[in-house]
């Protein structure tokens, strides 16, 4: 066996090079967050929808980037979440957090009706499958005007808040969502280094090897799109909260379109990957305002570079020392 | 003789090409049970019968004392019978001890809810899958590896790292799919060496090889296949003499040369 034996001091060496590195993804984040609170007004108010998404990515990325399944639908849960919480507070007049917790259990539970039959299939026919529930969803919200208000959607819902206490300010909004946001992070940090998440990473990597080791691989895909999908309907409910309105465009397929970007700019399967490509993907349009025509030509261009010179995101460009390292 | 597997008319057909045909034989609980045969002759396909990955067109397989035809993979591990594959199965992005984390996932049980709260009895189990991990490592000689991804280990110790992983899971039958495979000399000798130990140890080892060398040092019965038909059983002396072996291997060449 030929390995080049890496010393401690070699190795602490490594360390220092790459932990540095390693946080820049955070840094830059806690910069953009810490400006835009200083700031305030409309910057607040596009990172706050930023900190939305990270939340809705952290979801994704369990689901495709740990799980590497694959879902169009992730819209249909932020629908049901954001409108189940928009229905209950004003038609109902329920506080916020229960109407928000019973917005994520009922997009659950369809998530746990849907998944059951078509996490069985594979590749291109989940896809389509979960695209289908996130069309079947936009309709809904479409037609059933009684509940939903159609097109015209629903205004007037309250903001964020625990009982008679509740978030107006953009500044206190831009703080407890990102309290939020980063609870979100924390909590896919944990789920990726133990045991349920190591088996997400191993079906991911080898649904043979995984089964062969005795991975209830169906089950435990599952898990991870209702994880998922828990994540979805908590991003949608605070979507709708802190907007204030709620309409089936809301949640339509740019959503997907959107949430992908992110993840694959911010790094899939990494950690600060939601985190860092929300907040940035979130940002590039404003930084980007002053090409004016040429806005989406900049953005296109980017975002190819980006995919080129960092194909596993942002987030895995800075570990890259780390990870190719000196054995090989 | 205790049997801890027994194969009993076990056929599989895909459309007209019979893969497996009519193949009976038994699998004592103590020691290691080679099966070989040229090219084509119905090795793997018989691995994936065994393993539930595949279903047979007839016969039966016996477990211990169940038959365990209709089962698949994961029931099976769950069971006590583990394999390893041909083309070695790592998950490539997890790191070398992760990789072993992940055999022991049937004898743990935290789940989601514990993975985010931690509770003490959740870390305790993860100290405990943490220590074997590393007992395994050391055993395959990739302590040093711990920490780096599985996909930079050469192709060597990737075999060894799925062989510990699937020892993981503590087996009480390891099927292992040409273990030998792409090791050189050195590795093949480390390998042989394990197999015998994992034998001794009371799992009862099951493998398919093309190495010669490595049949006739760690096994103790051969079974020999040749287009999907039992040609000959025995031991590793009395196989390499028997015509119809020599016969499937060109005249023996195969098996003159070890």
């Amino acid at each position: 066996m030929t390995l080049p034996n890496t010393t401690s001091t070699e190795r602490a060496g490594l360390l220092l090079r790459a932990w540095p590195l390693q946080l820049l993804p955070w840094a830059v984040s806690a910069a953009i967050v810490g400006y835009a609170f200083i700031v305030g007004g409309y910057v607040a108010t596009v990172i706050a929808f930023a900190l939305v998404y990270v939340v809705f990515v952290t979801g994704l990325n369990l689901f495709m980037g740990f799980a590497n399944q694959v879902s169009f639908g992730q819209n249909a849960f932020a629908g049901l979440g954001g409108y189940a919480s928009a229905i209950l507070t004003t038609t109902y007049n329920w506080p916020v957090l229960p109407a928000m917790i019973a917005g994520i259990v009922l997009a659950v539970v369809i998530a746990l009706i849907i998944g059951y039959p078509t996490l069985r299939l594979k590749g291109h026919y989940l896809a389509m499958a979960t695209l289908a529930i996130g069309l079947i969803t936009y309709e809904i919200a479409v037609e059933w005007q009684s509940m939903t208000q159609g097109y015209l959607g629903i205004s007037g819902i309250p903001p964020l808040g625990i009982g008679s206490y509740e978030i107006i300010s953009d500044r206190g909004q831009l703080a407890i969502l990102s309290i939020v946001a980063l609870l979100a992070v924390f909590i896919a940090a944990r789920i990726k280094s133990s045991r349920m998440g190591r088996a997400f990473l191993a079906l991911g990597a080898s649904e043979n090897a995984a089964l062969a080791l005795g991975i209830n691989v169906s089950r435990t895909k599952l898990i991870a799109f209702l994880t998922a999908a828990a994540f979805a309907a908590l991003a949608g409910a605070l979507f709708v909260h802190v907007v204030g309105y709620v309409s089936p465009e809301v949640f339509g397929l740019h959503m997907v379109i959107l949430g992908f970007t992110m993840l694959y700019v911010g790094g899939i399967g990494s950690i600060a990957g939601p985190l860092i490509g929300a907040l940035l993907i979130s940002l590039l349009p404003e930084v980007l305002r002053g090409f004016k025509d040429y806005q989406d030509l900049f953005y296109g261009t980017a975002l190819i570079l980006l995919l080129i010179y960092a194909p596993r995101g942002l987030a895995a460009f800075f570990e890259r020392r780390e990870r190719t390292g000196s054995a090989s | 003789m205790i049997t801890r597997l027994s194969i009993n008319n076990l056929t599989k057909r895909f459309g007209g090409l019979v893969a497996v045909g009519e193949v009976s034989f038994d699998v004592p609980v103590d020691g290691v049970t080679a099966v070989i045969g040229p090219n084509g002759a119905g090795k793997t396909t018989l691995f994936s019968l065994i393993s539930g990955f595949l279903p047979p067109t007839e016969g039966t397989i016996r477990f211990e004392d169940d038959n365990i035809v209709g089962l698949t993979p994961d029931k099976l591990a769950a069971r006590g019978l583990v394999r390893t594959f041909q083309l070695v199965q790592l998950f490539p992005e997890m790191s070398v001890l992760d990789n072993v984390k992940v055999g022991q996932h049937l004898h743990t049980s935290s789940g989601l809810l514990a993975a985010v709260l931690r509770p003490r009895a959740t870390r305790a189990e993860e100290a405990q899958v943490e220590a074997k991990a590393r007992e395994l490592l050391d055993l395959a000689r990739l302590s040093h590896l711990a920490d780096r991804p599985a996909k930079i280990l050469s192709y060597g110790q990737q075999r060894l790292l799925e062989l510990v992983r699937a020892l993981a899971a503590q087996p009480r039958l390891i099927l292992l799919d040409e273990p030998a495979a792409g090791l050189d000399a050195n590795e093949s000798k480390h390998l042989a060496a394990m197999i015998r130990q994992i034998a001794a140890s009371g799992v009862t080892v099951l493998l398919i090889e093309h190495d010669m060398s490595l049949v006739m040092s760690v096994a103790d019965r051969v079974i020999v296949l040749d287009f999907g038909r039992k040609i000959a059983e025995g031991t590793p002396a009395e196989v390499r003499a028997h015509p119809a072996v020599l016969e499937a291997y060109l005249g023996g060449v195969e098996i003159a040369d070890v």
